[in-house]
């Protein structure tokens, strides 16, 4: 079963003609995933790479019966290619592009209030089924299938945890890149809640980082909600207060958003935290065994 | 990013915010003739510089006569101010702003910010102010009053009268603090700001209601819409190696250890200073070269980690997935032609490429000490300095 991907998702990717959508767009294909056809606007009825090429989502979607949605649209374009995704009735829409402004996300967010839509990103890696659909940036071959669920707020560190797995053997169910930005589609509460249901997916690692109060809240759903066995890790226990680490969601103001409380909401919620980055899957191999 | 107080008000006050009457200076003479020109008894000289305390740390004095003004701008002009967000190397003060002192009765706290658990502008107010915000919320958080901004409709007035109230506002000063928070949230979405803080807005003694500070930031994202907001920026506020990092897409921060990091991706980067100081060691930056970086970037990464002296070890911890190894390994080998790498070189490649890069890196004759996972690499990092 896996969540979100699966061999039966039919892609179709937003600003296919530019240098990292077509890139991407073909990646993905050679991975096995269904990738039906782009979308840029003024260049439909054209093919790229032998990828049909739509002038509107409504278009690609009624012509190829595309589901999900992978969007490579430059930042300043996102809110509209984002609702034009979901208008068109896209069920699952993932931004890839970094930099989108935060007052945007916001009015994402209201539209999709009530709608029957997810999204995931921005300024994420994507999602992955290992064996079934790539979609996304991630490189396939450090995947394995199996059965542990992967959700990331970082791109680099899901490769990590991912890779770590692969190497003790461990293959995973979905892996999840959720993104890095303040405000997002979906947050680990949204995708921790499609693993606990999902019937291939025995236990999840969890990657956070520095920044908001999402793991707490997390920590919380999980103490109430998961009974799948939960690890994790919090990247920039390190870092010093104030500045930004790289990720616009990863910093430490004020009295909230550092590791230590986030640790501490974690471990109190039953969650295994591994004590460094290189321990990601054997601490997940511990947990289980 | 952030802008000065005297900006700050500036831009407020094209939006009907209150603020009072001033300018800025930039020498102790300009200082004097601002002050001539305000129509006031008392004069406040403020240090302008990006960090809060300002008052605390000496940057901000009060001016009973005219002839004082220069004199106490010529003091503030030039002093390197420490205040509790400065660090303790401080903010050398290159500008002041010359405003009329107010006759103040009462302090309040205004901000907003983009709230993260319910994913809308937030508007938070609070009786007590001049004092910092993260302290009432911690004691009395009674005292805090939140609205929370509907994206469709946009903050109404009934919620800034909520608020004037709850502040203890009354007659019609209450409709002067709904123009105010009114002005404040248009300035705010206009702008794309990240946060918006006036602290304290007073209740002055002749009953009008002002910004006396100013504190104003902006999503770095929406930036390129916003070319006026851009020309605010003072890069004489920013690290020069952080601001340069910058113009090359770099995220590099400087700390305060002695390993460079050479990371690609922020939550790697960020777990890479974690796993060094797990090994014993510290860190000398955060850097993140980004997803898809160029062999000129990873050079150019190298020549800033590299120009931070304290550096006695490199550590290169990349996992490529746009980035592919062969233009890591292309830049290790290029930067160590142009620059020369003198301390020991501790590299970790894995994904896209990684057969490539590792080949290329092992016949440049370069010496490389490398590890096969970010354990291994980093307790050798660790090691090297010893």
């Amino acid at each position: 079963m896996s969540i979100l991907v699966n061999k039966n998702s039919k892609v179709i990717v937003q600003g296919i003609t530019g240098s990292a959508g077509l890139f991407h767009a073909t990646q993905c294909r050679e991975y096995g995933t269904q990738v039906v056809g782009g979308v840029t606007p003024g260049k439909g009825g054209s093919e790229v790479d032998g990828f049909p090429v739509f002038d509107t989502v409504s278009k690609a979607v009624a012509n190829t019966g595309a589901n999900t949605s992978l969007i490579f649209v430059p930042a300043p374009f996102c809110l509209d290619s984002i609702i034009e995704a979901i208008d068109a009735g896209v069920e699952l829409v993932i931004c890839i592009t970094e930099g989108v402004p935060t007052l945007d996300m916001i009015k994402v967010k209201k539209y999709m209030e009530g709608k029957d839509v997810r999204l995931i990103g921005p300024n994420c890696p994507g999602v992955m089924t290992p064996g079934e659909a790539k979609v996304g940036i991630m490189p396939g071959y450090i995947h394995t299938p199996g059965r542990i669920g992967i959700i990331s707020r970082s791109g680099t560190l899901t490769y990590e945890a991912v890779w770590q797995l692969s190497n003790l053997g461990i293959g995973q169910s979905t892996s999840v890149g959720i993104g890095g930005d303040p405000i997002i589609g979906s947050t680990f509460i949204d995708i921790l809640g499609l693993f606990e249901e999902d019937d291939d997916t025995d236990a999840v690692v969890m990657i956070g980082e520095i920044g908001g109060s999402a793991e707490e809240e997390a920590a919380e759903f999980i103490k109430d909600n998961m009974s799948k066995p939960v690890v994790a890790f919090i990247a920039g226990a390190t870092a010093p207060k104030g500045k930004r680490m790289g990720h616009a969601g990863a910093i430490i103001s004020g009295s909230s958003g550092s590791a230590k409380d986030k640790v501490a909401a974690l471990e109190q919620a039953g969650v295994t935290v591994c004590p460094s980055p290189a321990e990601m899957g054997e601490t997940l191999q511990a947990r289980i065994s | 990013m952030n802008i000065h107080e005297y900006q700050a008000k500036e831009l407020l006050s094209n939006y009907g915010v209150s603020v009072p009457m001033g300018k800025v200076a930039f020498d102790h003479e300009e200082a004097h003739q601002i002050a001539s020109d305000l129509n006031t008894e008392k004069y406040v000289v403020k240090a302008q510089i990006h960090a809060g305390g300002r008052g605390k740390g000496g940057g901000v004095k009060i001016a009973n006569v005219l002839e004082e003004v220069k004199q106490l701008a010529e003091e503030i002009l030039g002093m390197n101010l420490v205040t509790h967000q400065t660090g303790p190397e401080g903010k050398l003060v290159g500008k002041v702003l010359v405003e009329e002192a107010s006759q103040i009765e009462k302090e309040f706290y205004l901000g907003m910010v983009i709230d993260r658990a319910t994913e809308k502008i937030v508007v938070m107010a609070s009786p007590e102010g001049g004092v910092e915000i993260e302290e009432v919320a911690k004691h009395s958080p009674e005292k805090i009053i939140k609205e929370i901004v509907d994206p469709t409709v946009g903050l109404l007035p009934f919620q800034c009268r909520e608020i004037a109230y709850f502040i203890g506002l009354q007659g019609k000063t209450v409709n002067q603090a709904v123009k105010l928070i009114m002005g404040l949230y248009d300035a705010f979405v206009d702008n794309d700001c990240s946060l918006a803080e006036i602290n304290p807005l007073i209740l002055t003694k002749d009953n009008q209601v002002t910004a006396l500070d100013a504190k104003m930031n902006f999503d770095d994202n929406a930036l390129f819409r916003h070319p006026d907001i851009q020309k605010l920026h003072d890069p004489t506020e920013e690290d020069p190696t952080e601001l340069a990092a910058k113009e090359w897409g770099i995220s590099y921060i400087k700390l305060d250890g002695n390993i460079g990091c050479l990371v690609n991706g922020a939550g790697l980067a960020m777990s890479t200073m974690d796993i060094v100081k797990h090994h014993g060691g510290e860190p000398a930056n955060f850097l993140d070269v980004g997803g898809g970086a160029t062999t000129e970037q990873v050079t150019q990464a190298f020549k800033m980690i590299l120009s931070d002296s304290n550096v006695k070890a490199i550590f290169v911890n990349i996992f490529g997935g746009i980035m592919k190894c062969d233009t890591i390994a292309e830049g290790i080998i290029a930067a160590s032609k142009e620059v020369g790498i003198e301390v020991p070189l501790i590299v970790r490649l894995e994904g896209t490429n990684v057969e490539l890069g590792r080949e290329m890196l092992s016949q440049s004759g370069l010496n490389i000490i490398t590890g096969k996972d970010m354990r291994e690499a980093a307790g050798k990092a660790v090691e090297a300095i010893k």
